[in-house]
């Protein structure tokens, strides 16, 4: 028997609870101003490391932006280390959070500015290659979906421990593009290009 | 060395497909989730402490130039992990519609009337011993599009985080007797009863002031425990 609070899904209306400065236009007059919490921007002054910017959209089965997703992402910092993690190294750029979240507009689109996180270490202590936690929100998912960017044409791709459980023509649904200054990377609920989620 | 976090408590959570709640049907996925070990990238997750929230950010009624309308009510209780261990210094948000079941989003134009003192939205972060309270106003039923005659029941939207990004959860607080329960998919979507009723708040007597404010407790439990075991593989 569970004890566990069950899911329930963040509905349409999230965004003036949950990213009131975001990409959703909740509220075009400004009556109902609020402060932000989390953003789309997680860089910090201290921050150290390669700034990126993630840009990308969700689709539904049909092939149709979703307008009201909304993705939270979760990274190391640039040396590959998490911030409150126990017996994290010293960390100098102690403000960065390396968590954001980042509301979709009328066409799905969704994105971040962050830095590049670096290695951390994976199950059996050999380094996973960079990559981002992405939960997915929305009206109409119950719970959350879990996935993971990663960053097309990285060495380290080949020898991570989690892209070696998924199906190799699947694993490029998880692969960021570099497309001018910006990594680019859609999410796909359902379809030939369904985006792997993981059971975690 | 790898982390795990037990899985079996995740049979309370919903199917993501719940035909019944139509939304979901275009928006789940349809290939297997593909299982994966916890590394140290689940374990771990944000804290937001106490600088991330202000004075009154609780109080829901204090956000306008003067008092929203409808009936006042306390909520409060304790964020847990799977121990019943508290959760201390979790970021707690919550939104919700107005007494009149509206919600101040844009998208919402359902004929029921916007309270210019009421936004319905809250954060706050517990204290040592996981304890949160919200001063708020007590949500309008309010109809929706999926069926026929679709209400949902009256609920506030929560949002918590916990000890590690598997921790994080969305959920609904829903308040006990309500009628509209038997006809509403989102809150049936959790398929067992004992697991619908915990996100039933119970009405708390004890704790409603007199002459100003009922009272309902709402204890939230996480996934993840403190101390995490560790194998050896």
């Amino acid at each position: 028997m569970s004890e566990l609070t069950p899911s329930q899904t963040v509905g349409p209306f999230y965004a003036y609870g949950l990213t009131p400065k975001g990409r959703a236009k909740w509220d075009p007059d400004g009556t109902y101003s609020w402060k932000e919490t989390v953003g789309d921007n997680l860089i910090t002054p201290d921050v150290v490391g390669d700034r990126i910017r993630i840009e990308g959209a969700i689709y539904d089965g049909d092939g149709k932006p979703i307008p009201d997703a909304m993705l939270e992402i979760w990274q190391a910092d640039g040396q590959g280390r998490y911030a409150n993690a126990p017996g994290s190294r010293e960390r100098s750029n102690a403000a960065f959070k390396g968590h954001g979240r980042s509301a979709c507009d009328k066409d799905g689109v969704f994105s971040f500015d962050t830095v590049k996180p670096g290695q951390v270490a994976g199950p059996n202590g050999a380094l996973q290659a960079p990559h981002i936690v992405v939960a997915i929100f929305g009206r109409g998912m119950l719970r959350q979906v879990y996935t993971r960017l990663y960053f097309d044409g990285e060495a380290a791709n080949a020898t991570d421990p989690i892209l070696a459980l998924v199906p190799a023509e699947r694993r490029d649904t998880l692969m960021a593009k570099k497309q001018g200054n910006v990594w680019r990377w859609d999410v796909h609920m359902q379809g030939d290009k369904e985006t792997v989620f993981f059971d975690v | 060395m790898s982390l795990v976090l037990p899985r079996d408590g995740l049979s309370a959570y919903p199917k993501h497909l719940t035909p019944a709640y139509k939304s979901t049907v275009k928006r789940s996925p349809t290939k297997p989730l593909i299982l994966m070990p916890h590394t140290l990238s689940e374990m771990t997750g944000p804290i937001y402490g106490h600088d991330a929230i202000q004075d009154n950010d609780n109080d829901l009624t204090k956000q306008g130039k003067g008092e929203p309308l409808g009936e006042r009510i306390i909520v409060h209780g304790h964020v847990l992990d799977e121990d019943k261990r508290p959760v201390p210094d979790a970021l707690v948000e919550l939104w919700q519609a107005n007494a009149c079941g509206r919600y101040v989003h844009l998208v919402d134009q359902h004929p029921a009337p916007l309270d210019p003192n009421f936004t319905g939205a809250g954060r706050t972060v517990t204290d040592k011993a996981g304890y949160y309270k919200f001063i708020t106003i007590k949500p309008g039923a309010y109809p929706w599009g999926n069926h026929y005659n679709a209400w949902r029941p009256n609920h506030i939207h929560f949002s918590v985080f916990g000890h590690s990004f598997l921790s994080r959860l969305v959920t609904q607080m829903y308040f006990p007797g309500d009628p509209l329960f038997p006809f509403d998919p989102i809150f049936n979507s959790v398929p067992d009863e004992r697991d619908r009723a915990r996100m039933i708040a119970s009405f708390d007597m004890e704790n409603t002031v007199p002459d100003w404010a009922l009272c309902y407790r709402f204890d939230i439990v996480l996934r993840g425990r403190d101390k995490t075991p560790e194998d050896m593989d």
